[in-house]
Parts: structure tokens; sequence; C-alpha cells
């Protein structure tokens, strides 16, 4: 710019273009913020913080200490050495004593049986007896229950007086804290979790293999053929994409039981014996199945839309200078369609590592995912805590993905039928 | 997709037999869709062909699993919440949706991908942990179990489909009709009711048909946030699956493919619409 | 009709309930003004119609009350909690297993019963807590059946001079070969391994505490674990059985009993080593003054000996297990289908609560661990 520092634009009322310039640039920033605002604060409501409060509550600890609170600050100081003196008793009768009557000791005993089986009725026992105890307690808490003579019970109640623990997220990976605080892992016969995270993970890899091998010669076609035909063809993609996810899973169930369509069609046929009918459903074949048809169109969409983009003159060019028809698709044509493979393989991918209900109604025992287990704890075994641990790992392994994928395609760049 | 004329012999049977895996795919895309509508109408409580349908057998065929279904209050009452939960959630949707679009779709918003991040981030985020999550929260402030704790959770869930599609439109929107108007002698007013909605209302409409089978077909969220009066129709299906498979569930299954192919014609017609007032016209 | 003679014999006996409570009937003669809507979670399925034709049915056609099933009994946790959460309790009346109702009362989420004061006496005066069978009144529950977890099998899956009968059968491929239907849980399966395994039922319990009664208890699933087909839902042995996906399941009796009525199924039950347990009410926090008449009605002698017209689940009042007779609709003599008929109930064992209040957390984990293996 040469403009110079005696005789600066101005607009028609006097002020500096480059002052008058800004201010309507910031104008226009805060106009197009307030108009984001109502959504960012109610998704910040809705969504944000209930992911927080998940967040919180994988670490959250509190059962312990406010139940407990006697206790824990009888046994402050306590060396773990050997069973703690009377006064901790005594503190423990009065607690129980308290709980019992208020009647909220069950979250404690709950808390403390994750961590060793048998504190349960160790605790609900006791409570209820606790009024007929006579001092001293170091006696009649140890005839009451066994458990309150083991050095292990009150080093465990000592180390989860912490407000916050990560022994959620150690069990979400089949680790736990040995009493002496070490991070072990737990025996062979009580893995769970590392096993389907993995089985999740590599069973949407195949379901997002599939869906690709699958979309990827329908995209080509719909990219190919004329707008006219492509459409209508674009219908068949569009109506299962429409269509609920439950009908689907419901549709499969139908045809893949050991008394549906395709076994009947089979043994009608007579390529199987009525007795050795395919067990397709139930197990990892009914997931991948029903999955990747319900995933294809995830993979078809984007491949699509970034096929539309390359010009059909690429190809006959590749062809004109002597490329044999492999070769110009290979060299040519596959490598400009790696941003919609990314695109698709990423979010299909994504998509079935968070799927819960087909594998829920289909799985079986075999192709059970995570998400599955997510359920199991919220709403059978009631662990919560364990529940939302797992849950933020899965969160965190999406977010990371979901990153990716907004580097290398951009969120805007998603498109929907 | 026609074969060029100089295409050998070999790429003449590979173009077929590429045709050929097209056309599997396609039936695999949606023969399942299609086969559970013959299967409704069984007369025998099966989830399979009985002799007499294959025979065309009248006797195998009967309306009784639609009759069970439209008798039924467990499943009338579970129609009627799924219809004011999602028709209350798309209104929110789309409002919020709608004018966030509009200023996402401007040139100055600042942090606009950071913040579009976010605003995608219901339909990324599993829904079995926005379901977990909302639930601890919603149970907290006195949500979970209500009508307004659903619809406020479908309304999340809808808004990314309503952001998308009406950015999209709003990007292809030529602001020189804008310019054009206030040059005709347009207020702003009638500039946004004459020429602005008209070119958006399609987007919106699709982005709210988005939203609302959204909502209509969510069920995991329902399953841990809703109480047993906001009962819907996929829970109901869900139930109905896992305990005792009917095939009242199919004659449901059957309406709902119905209706999504009526929504998927109004998409379409609306797509086409809004490219003939763009002046784009099909090849 | 049979069906009048029921009714007037009903009659009768409501007489006689009437004498003895009728400063309750009075209540419930003013309770019949002001109608209002009754949630109760139950089971569904055959159970929930058996509560609906016995306790529902009677109850609305008296009070003009309206009340909404909520099959969710499995559940039911889960939901009391989440409920008391939120501050927003929609459920009236629970009806869940002792041991659920014991972590529940502890956790405060349901109200402490005094039976005495709420219940019905005995037609001939017998207070509550000496016409219950053991363990059915807990502190905040009050049991309605007794049932038990059986395995069943369809008879016509095995030739007719070598039809299985005791639960060591069930773990014998040799002889009796075919698919077993379980309960995806380690509750039942792991009692009924040990005692397949030649250990005593009055041991099982003890030797579950152990690891090598655990491990011995995986090890006999071991022998069968390829030939199980795993299932979650109460309704599904029957239908297992009954399209021949399977040979044999493990059922709630009640289940396999209305199979074998009203669907004329070729069932058999396998009572050795039944499991028994009780299953009744229970009555969320700040709803006692909601259902506390309908508590009453529904846990009478009555009702409790009406429901067993329905279902094959014992009732959980001696002064009901009397008056036990036939099956409503099939007029089948109703006593050698429940759990608590002398010769079903010669090898039964009780389920017990509090070993599994402490070690489901851990024994489930372990169970999911073995089957992924």
């Amino acid at each position: 710019m040469s403009e110079s520092p005696a005789s600066p634009l101005t607009t028609a009322d006097g002020v500096p273009l480059k002052v008058s310039l800004r201010r309507a640039v910031r104008r226009s920033k805060v106009k197009a913020f307030l108009l984001v605002s109502p959504l960012l604060l109610f998704l910040g409501v809705a969504f944000v913080m209930p992911i927080v409060e998940m967040l919180w509550r994988s670490v959250e600890n509190a059962e312990v200490s406010t139940y407990l609170p006697r206790t824990v600050e009888a046994l402050e100081g306590w060396d773990g050495g050997s069973l703690p003196e009377e006064p901790a008793f005594a503190a423990l009768a009065e607690d129980l004593r308290t709980g019992q009557e208020a009647r909220n000791l069950g979250l404690l005993s709950s808390r403390l049986n994750y961590e060793k089986s048998g504190m349960r009725s160790a605790i609900s026992r006791t409570a209820r007896g606790v009024r007929n105890l006579e001092p001293p307690f170091r006696e009649s808490l140890v005839e009451a229950h066994r458990a309150w003579g083991e050095l292990d019970t009150w080093r465990l109640i000592q180390r989860e007086a912490r407000p916050y623990t990560i022994s959620y997220y150690l069990a979400a990976v089949d680790r736990r804290l040995s009493l002496d605080g070490e991070i072990v892992k737990v025996p062979d016969h009580l893995e769970v979790h590392v096993g389907l995270f993995w089985r999740t993970f590599w069973m949407s890899a195949v379901i997002t293999g599939l869906t690709l091998v699958l979309g990827y010669p329908i995209a080509f076609l719909l990219a190919s053929l004329p707008l006219r035909h492509s459409n209508l063809l674009m219908i068949l993609v569009l109506l299962p994409f429409w269509t609920s996810l439950l009908v689907r899973t419901t549709t499969w169930i139908a045809i893949l039981q050991s008394q549906g369509v395709l076994n009947d069609l089979m043994v009608t046929l007579g390529v199987i014996a009525d007795e050795a009918r395919w067990q397709m459903i139930h197990n990892k074949t009914g997931t991948i199945v029903a999955m990747t048809h319900i995933l294809l169109p995830f993979m078809i969409l984007p491949l699509y839309s970034v096929m539309k983009t390359i010009p059909p003159s690429y190809m006959r060019a590749a062809r004109s200078l002597g490329g044999k028809p492999f070769l110009s698709f290979r060299r040519v044509y596959f490598p400009l369609t790696v941003p919609g493979i990314a695109a698709g393989g990423i979010l299909v991918f994504i998509l079935s590592i968070g799927y819960y209900i087909t594998p829920a109604l289909v799985g079986g025992q075999s192709g059970r995912f995570i998400t599955n287990y997510i359920a199991y704890h919220m709403q059978t075994s009631l662990n919560w805590g364990l529940a939302a641990a797992i849950a933020s790992i899965l969160l965190f392994v999406v977010i990371v993905f979901y990153m990716v994928f907004n580097r290398l395609i951009g969120v805007d760049k998603v498109k929907l039928g | 997709m026609a074969i060029p004329s100089y295409a050998t012999r070999g790429e003449r049977i590979w173009h077929y037999v590429f045709l050929g895996l097209c056309a599997l795919i396609f039936l695999f895309l949606v023969g399942p869709l299609l086969i559970i509508i013959p299967l409704s109408f069984n007369a025998q409580p099966y989830f399979t062909f009985s002799e007499a349908m294959l025979t065309l057998d009248p006797a195998g065929y009967s309306l009784r699993w639609y009759e069970d279904f439209f008798t039924s209050r467990a499943w009338l009452g579970a129609i009627k919440n799924s219809f004011i939960i999602g028709i209350a959630s798309t209104i929110l949707a789309t409002i919020l949706g709608t004018v966030a679009a509009l200023g996402l779709s401007s040139r100055y918003m600042p942090a606009r991908g950071a913040i579009m991040a976010l605003l995608i981030s219901p339909m990324i985020v599993p829904l079995i942990i926005s379901a977990a999550a909302m639930f601890f929260f919603f149970s907290k402030i006195n949500l979970a179990q209500t009508y307004l704790g659903v619809i406020l959770a479908h309304t999340a869930l809808g808004i990314p489909f309503v952001v998308i599609t009406v950015t999209a439109t709003l990007s292809s929107f030529d602001t020189t009709l804008i310019r054009a108007a206030h040059s005709l002698g347009a207020n702003p007013t009638r500039t946004f009711f004459k020429v602005v909605l008209p070119l958006v209302t399609p987007g919106v409409v699709s982005g709210a048909l988005f939203a609302f089978i959204t909502s209509f077909d969510e069920v995991v969220v329902v399953l841990f946030v809703a109480g047993p009066e906001q009962r819907t129709m996929p829970i109901q299906m869900w139930s109905g699956i896992r305990e005792q498979i009917s095939p009242t569930i199919l004659a449901v299954a059957t309406l709902l493919v119905l209706l999504s192919m009526l929504l998927l014609t109004t998409l379409e017609l609306l797509r086409r619409r809004s490219e003939r007032l763009r002046g784009i016209t099909p090849e | 009709m049979k069906h009048d003679d029921k009714q007037a014999g009903k009659v009768a006996l409501k007489r006689v309930t009437c004498a003895v409570a009728g400063a309750s009937v009075m209540a419930l003669a003013t309770m019949a003004q002001a109608q209002q809507t009754l949630n109760i979670v139950s089971w569904g399925g055959a159970y929930s119609m058996s509560q609906q034709k016995a306790y529902h049915e009677p109850w609305m056609e008296k009070t003009g009350d309206e009340i909404v099933n909520i099959d969710q009994s499995g559940n039911a946790l889960a939901g009391l909690r989440s409920q008391s959460q939120a501050g927003n309790v929609t459920w009236d009346l629970v009806d869940m297993l002792p041991a659920d109702a014991m972590i529940a009362c502890d956790e405060g989420l349901i109200e402490p019963l005094d039976h005495d004061e709420l219940l019905a006496d005995a037609p001939d005066g017998t207070p509550p807590s000496e016409d219950f069978v053991d363990g059915a009144l807990g502190d905040c529950f009050v049991a309605s059946i007794v049932y038990s977890n059986i395995v069943a099998f369809n008879t016509e899956m095995f030739p007719e001079d070598k039809q299985p009968s005791t639960i060591a059968d069930v773990f014998d491929l040799e002889n009796y070969p075919g698919k077993r239907a379980l309960l995806r849980k380690p509750i039942n399966n792991l009692e009924w391994a040990l005692i397949a395994d030649g250990v005593d039922s009055d041991e099982v319990y003890a030797m579950l505490e152990t690891e090598e009664g655990i491990q011995r208890a995986f090890d006999k699933l071991d022998t069968i674990k390829d030939e199980v087909i795993w299932w979650e839902e109460g309704a599904q042995p029957p239908q297992l059985l009954a399209d021949q996906e399977v040979a044999f399941a493990s059922a709630y009796n009640g289940r396999i009993f209305d199979a074998m009525v009203s669907e004329d199924q070729p069932f058999e039950i396998i009572w050795d080593a039944q499991v028994f347990e009780l299953d009744g009410w229970v009555v969320p926090v700040g709803k006692l003054d909601k259902v506390k008449d309908y508590l009453y009605f529904a846990t009478d002698t009555q009702r409790l000996a009406d429901q067993a017209q329905y279902i094959s689940y014992g009732p959980a009042r001696y002064s009901s297990s009397d008056m036990v007779s036939v099956h409503a609709e099939t007029g089948i003599d109703m006593m050698p289908h429940m759990p608590t008929f002398p010769p079903n109930f010669a090898t039964a064992l009780q389920k017990d609560d509090y070993f599994w209040a402490d070690y489901n957390d851990e024994l489930t984990q372990r169970f999911d661990a073995w089957l992924a293996q």
C-alpha cells in the first residue's frame, strides 16, 4: 500500500476507511456469532454438559468418605501394618448405625463390593445387627462378620476414602489396584473388556472393508451414469438409508435365522439338509452382515460425491495414451478416489464402533460389541462408574478418528443424500 | 454408462460382469426391505414364507398382524408418543439449526471450523454414549423420564442434520441475487421473503425431515432417558424383537418402509424444485 | 357354568376375608370414589397375565382405578435408582426379586413395610407374619409367589423309553444329545453344574465361595458349552423349545407350564435340583399411601390363591396354598405343577440371596470372560 500517512482514505463521514472496515467486519462477526449462539447454548446444556458429567462420574469416588466419615477420620495416619485400634472400630460401628437408620448404606456396599466381593453382605449384615453390638467393638464387629477382622478390608476403606479414583478406568481395561497400590492385571478368568474392545475394532474394520468392496462399484456406476439414470438408482441407495434401523435389523433376523427365508430357500433347493441349517444369526456373521447392509449408504455417498468430481476425460486420456484399462484405472482413477475412500472409511468405522442396537439384536454371544457392555453396566450390573469409564474410553477413540476426519475432509463437506 | 466403441471383447464381457455385480449389490441393499412386505401378510405366526403363500393360495395371506397393530393400545400409544416427540424436536432443531446455519455461512463467522465440528458431533458420538451421558445429567436436573427430556435429547441429535443441509443450501446460494433484489428496489424484509426464503426452504425442509426421521427411529436414547409414559414406537419394536418376535413387528416394519418411501419421494421433489428455482436442470 | 361356580365360591370366601378385615374394606369403599392410575411394574408374559386376571381386573372393577402394566422388572433396580435420582418416581408398585429388594432397601429406594399393619390376616385370623412362608417378608418386601428355575425339555426330541429326568442328564451329551438353552448369567447354571457333578445341594453355596468350587462348576459347564444357546429374555426358552431349536431349556417353571397348557406344547419339567426363590412386591419411596389399599388387596389369601389358577407358581401364604385348585381355563389340577408339590420339591435348592448379592458382580464378569474364551 502506498497511501501517505498524512491523508488516510476516509469514508464520507470522515472515519478512516480502515477503521470503518474493521468495524464493519467486527459487526458482521458479532452478528454471525449471535446467530449461532442459541444453538451453542442449547448443545452446551443438552449435549456437552451431559458428557462432562459422564467423564466426572468415571472418576468420582464419594461413597466411602460420605457414608463412613468417622471411620475415615479414625483411619487417618494408620499405617496399614496391622488391624487398626479400637477407635476405628467404634467409628465404624457408629457410621454403620447412622447409615442403617438413614438407610443409605446401599451405595457404599456396592462400591466396596466392586473392589472386594463379599463386602456387600459384610456391611448389610453387620448394619442390621449393629444396634445390639457392645463395646469393645473390635471384638464384637469381628464376631458379627469375619470381614472386619481382615487387614485387607481396612486397607480398602482407607484407600477408597479418596474423593477420586482411577479404579473404574482400570477395571475397563481389565486391571486393578493391588492392596499395595500397584496396578496389576486381573486374573485371566476375569478378563472381559480388553477383548471386547479389540473385537469391536476389528469387526468394525471388517465391516468398513466390506462396505468399501460393495460400495465402490455402486458409487462408480452412479457417478458414470447420466444424472437422469443415476438419480433413479440413487433412490435404491437412499431408501435403506431412510428406513428405520430396527426395520433393517428385523428383516435380517427374518432372512438369516435358522427357520428363516434364506435357510428355507437353501433347504428347498436341496443345497443343505433340513437338519444342517446354517447358523447365520446371533453370532459374528449376523452382526457383520446386518451392519454392512446398514452402513453401506454411508460409504456410497461420500465415494459418489468424490467420483462425481473426476472428469471422465481423465480415463479417456489415459486410455488414449496407451494405458490398459486396469492399469489406467489403478494409476489414474483410483488415486483420485482416495479422499472418498478415506471419508467413507472413517465415517463407517466411527459409526460402526458405536453401534449398539444391531449387535444387541443379532450379535448373540460372539457378535457383541463393547457398547453392549456399556448398556449392561448401565442397566443390569448398575456399575455406573464403570459404564462411564468404558464410554469415556470409547468416546476418546471416536474423537480421535473424528479429528482425523475433520482434518482430512472437513465436517462441512459431509453430504446427506 | 455406455461402452465406448473402441472397447475390446474382454472389456465388453467385463462390462456386463460389472453390471451384474452392481445388480447383486443393489439387491443386497433393497431386497431385504422388500422381502418383509409380503411376509407381513403371512397368515401363520412365522417369519418365513409358508407353503400356502408360495402357491399364492389366498388362505396363506391375512391382515391379522395389521389388525393386531391397529387395535393394540400399546402400539397406538407408542405411535402417538413418537409423533409428539418427533414433531416437537423437529421444530426445535429446525429453528435452532437454521438460525445457526445463517450465521455459519457468513464469511465473517469466527472459529467456524471448530464450531461446526462441535455442532456435528451429536451425529458422530455413539448413541449409547450420548444416551448414558444424558441419562446421568438429565436425572440430576429432573428431566429424565419426562417428555421434555426426550424432546431435548432428540433435538440435540437432529441438529447436525439441519445444520448440514441448510449450510449446504446456503453455500450454493448466489448472493448476487440479494444485491440484485436490493438494486431493483426491494427492502431487506421483502428480499428475505421473496428471494432468500424460497431458495432456502427446500434445504430447511429436507433438514427438518432428517431431524424428524432421526427422532422417529431413535431407540437408544429413549431407552435410557424416557420413562414408561414416553414409550415410543422404536422402543415397542425393540422389546418386541428381544422378547417374542411376532409378525406384528413385520407389519409395523412394512408401514415404516412405506413411510420412508414417502419421505424419500418428498425429498426428491424438493431437490428438483430447488434445482429448477436455481435454474439448474438435469443433463 | 364352571366359571359362575367359581365366582360364587370367590364371593363366599371374600365374605370371610371381609369379616376379618372390615375396617380396611371401608377404606377401600372410600377409595372407589377417588379413581387413579396405578403404574405397576412386573415381568410381562404369562406372569403379568396371571396378575392381570387375579389382581388387576378385580381391583379395577371394584374401584374404577386404572392399572398400567409396565414390563420392566428385569431392570427394576436400575429403574428405581434412576427415578429416585431424577426425583420423579413414576412407578407405584414394583414386582421384584428379594435379592434386588434387599439392595433397593439398603439404598433407601423403597419403603420399609410393617407387614402386620399393612397386610390382610389369613381368613382364620392368623397374622401375616405367621401366614407367609419363610423369607417371604423382608424389610421392604412382601412375596406373592414361590417360583422355580428349572430345566425343561421337549419330549419329542427324545425316544419314549429314554426321557431325561435328572439335572445330571442335562449335562450328559452322550445319552441326551441336542442343544441346551441356558440363561446367560452365572445364577442357577453354577449351582446346577455342581449338583450335576455330584455335589450335595446343601454344600453348593459353601463350595461356590471357594476358588476350587467355582472352577469345578465352570469345568462342568465347559463340557456342554459348545451345545449351549444362551437366552436373555424369559419368553425365549419356551419359544426355543417349541421350535425344536433346543432339546433342553432352563426356564421359569410358570412359562413352561403356560406353554404346556395354553399351547399344548409337548414339554416336560425336570424338577430335580430346581432352584426356587420368592418374588413379590416392593413400594417405591413416597408411594405407600397411594398403593396401600391395592397392596392389601393383592396380597390377601384369596388373591394369591386365585393367581395359582392361572400360572403354576406357588402362593407365598400358607392359607392360600390350601386353596390351590384347578387351572382356570383347562380345569387341570394345579397342584402337581407347583414347585412346592412334595414330589417336585424333594431335591429343591433355595437360592441364596446373600451369596448372590456378594458374588454376582464378580461371577458375572468371570462368566462373561468364560463365554468369550
